[in-house]
């Protein structure tokens, strides 16, 4: 049951970019396109569940036994940045087409401060391997639901007449607040 | 002591673990890409402006390696990048005609009539909001939104009211064309000597009431070039320019309102 709850916490009610505005410049930056948001989503909820299970690991195999806590942001930031290596190599292999894509934000997702977020604050919550297992691949698929319907919405605001001076980012940021105002009602969910 | 190595020594671990898994990943995952790629992307003038129809410079470099583009696509850098990727690619790079911004519009300060004084935000495009300063409301507003989108200093605000084109510094990147509200900027072969200053639509008493250097859809111009001239829209426009006959251009100058002819070449300003 806890797990259930972690898991829809982690979608809807604490989405990260909803809730704790973690994670604003993909989420700005990808969300022009549906198809190359879905893969930004994908990628970065890959990186987030892989994350999880290799920052539980560090930290509980290794800084907490040994008393190492304040190396915590450190060897985290060591994680993210070879697992983004990582993920880019393979998606350079796979996909060279979704590899343009998604341009300069997949590397970008090294500093991605949701993926760090997630990391600590799984590690605050102290929560079990399998606890954080759910919690980073709910909060990479919050993430995505995030991107996707923003996506949705801007392919829509396109054909839409926005004055002037509110073109692209200026209507984004209303949309985005917009959006985090509605998420906020499923606060009641959790009570 | 200790408190400093078992950080360094904890760190120093964790980051040859991690490196070590990603040069395996590499060698597994490692893409060859065409060398030419980084060759073009060199040449290329790296202003990333997308005037060839990619999103920077790099994405048109793989595009011409893998023949999607043309060796000439870019614009900017005209002729001698042209020659310089062909030489790389293996092929001729064929005529480059040279293209630059031309403005459609001759109704400066004097020739046009003002319809009163706009002190609101001073750019072209608030200015359009409200109709302009000016009682016609196809002309040149003169805030010089197209200077300030120009990338190359090719533009620059005569004190007639009107922006001028340095045709050595023009590259045919279009994004005057972009940021006029009206527009008015059009892009044209260097060689087209004749050239329509005017983009009213009004009918001739009309555009001749509000502007002195309107095209007042006399027809005179098409009636001496037919091949090349035609009217539409109470306006004068040029269909093909490679048909004018050298020999009629003095009866197309003979405009009442010079809307149509050659276009000044004047001397370029000294900056500063």
């Amino acid at each position: 049951m806890e797990l259930v709850t972690i898991f829809i916490s982690a979608v809807l009610v604490q989405n990260f970019v909803l809730y704790y505005f973690l994670g604003i410049c993909p989420f700005l930056g990808v969300s022009k396109k549906l198809d190359s948001a879905v893969s930004m989503g994908l990628a970065v909820t890959f990186v987030m569940s892989i994350t999880a299970v290799v920052s539980w690991l560090i930290n509980n195999l290794i800084l907490i036994p040994y008393d190492l806590g304040y190396l915590q942001i450190v060897s985290f930031i060591l994680v993210i940045a070879s697992l983004v290596q990582l993920v880019e190599m393979f998606i350079r292999k796979i996909s060279p087409p979704l590899y343009q894509a998604l341009g300069i934000y997949l590397p970008l997702i090294t500093t991605n401060c949701a993926i760090m977020g997630l990391a600590l604050l799984a590690a605050l919550n102290k929560y079990s391997f399998m606890e954080t297992v759910i919690f980073g691949f709910a909060s990479g698929l919050g993430f995505t639901l995030a991107i996707v319907l923003m996506a949705g919405i801007r392919e829509q605001l396109d054909l839409a007449d926005v004055p002037e001076p509110l073109k692209g980012a200026g209507i984004a940021l209303i949309v985005a607040g917009i959006m985090a105002l509605a998420f906020n009602g499923f606060i009641g969910m959790l009570t | 002591m200790t408190d400093l190595l078992v950080p360094i020594f904890t760190m120093t671990v964790l980051g040859f673990l991690f490196s070590s898994g990603l040069v395996l990943a590499y060698k597994k995952l490692k893409v060859d890409e065409d060398p030419k790629i980084e060759k073009v992307a060199e040449i290329l003038p790296q202003v990333n402006c997308g005037a060839c129809g990619y999103s920077g410079c790099r994405a048109f470099a793989e595009a011409v390696v893998k023949s999607s583009a043309a060796v000439s696509g870019c614009p900017v850098g005209g002729e001698e990048t042209a020659n310089q990727v062909a030489k790389i690619m293996g092929v001729e790079a064929g005529e480059i005609i040279k293209k630059v911004a031309r403005l459609h519009c001759g109704g400066t300060i004097e020739a046009a009539k003002s319809r009163g004084f706009y002190s609101g935000i001073p750019t072209c495009y608030a200015s359009h909001l409200v109709g302009g300063n000016k009682q016609c409301s196809h002309g040149c507003l003169g805030f010089g939104d197209c200077v300030k989108a120009c990338l190359f200093e090719a533009l620059y605000m005569e004190t007639d009211g009107l922006p001028r084109v340095r045709e050595d510094k023009c590259t045919a990147c279009g994004k005057c064309v972009d940021a006029c509200p009206r527009n008015l900027f059009e892009l044209h072969p260097l060689v087209q000597e004749i050239l329509v200053f005017c983009r009213s639509e009004d009918r001739g008493p009309m555009a001749r009431k509000v502007c002195n250097a309107a095209c007042i859809a006399c027809g005179i111009c098409a009636r001496a070039c037919p091949e090349a001239i035609v009217m539409e829209n109470n306006l004068a426009v040029i269909t093909d320019f490679k048909k004018i006959d050298p020999e009629k251009i003095p009866d197309i100058e003979k405009c009442p309102t010079n809307a149509i002819g050659r276009i000044h070449r004047e001397e370029d300003r000294d900056e500063g």
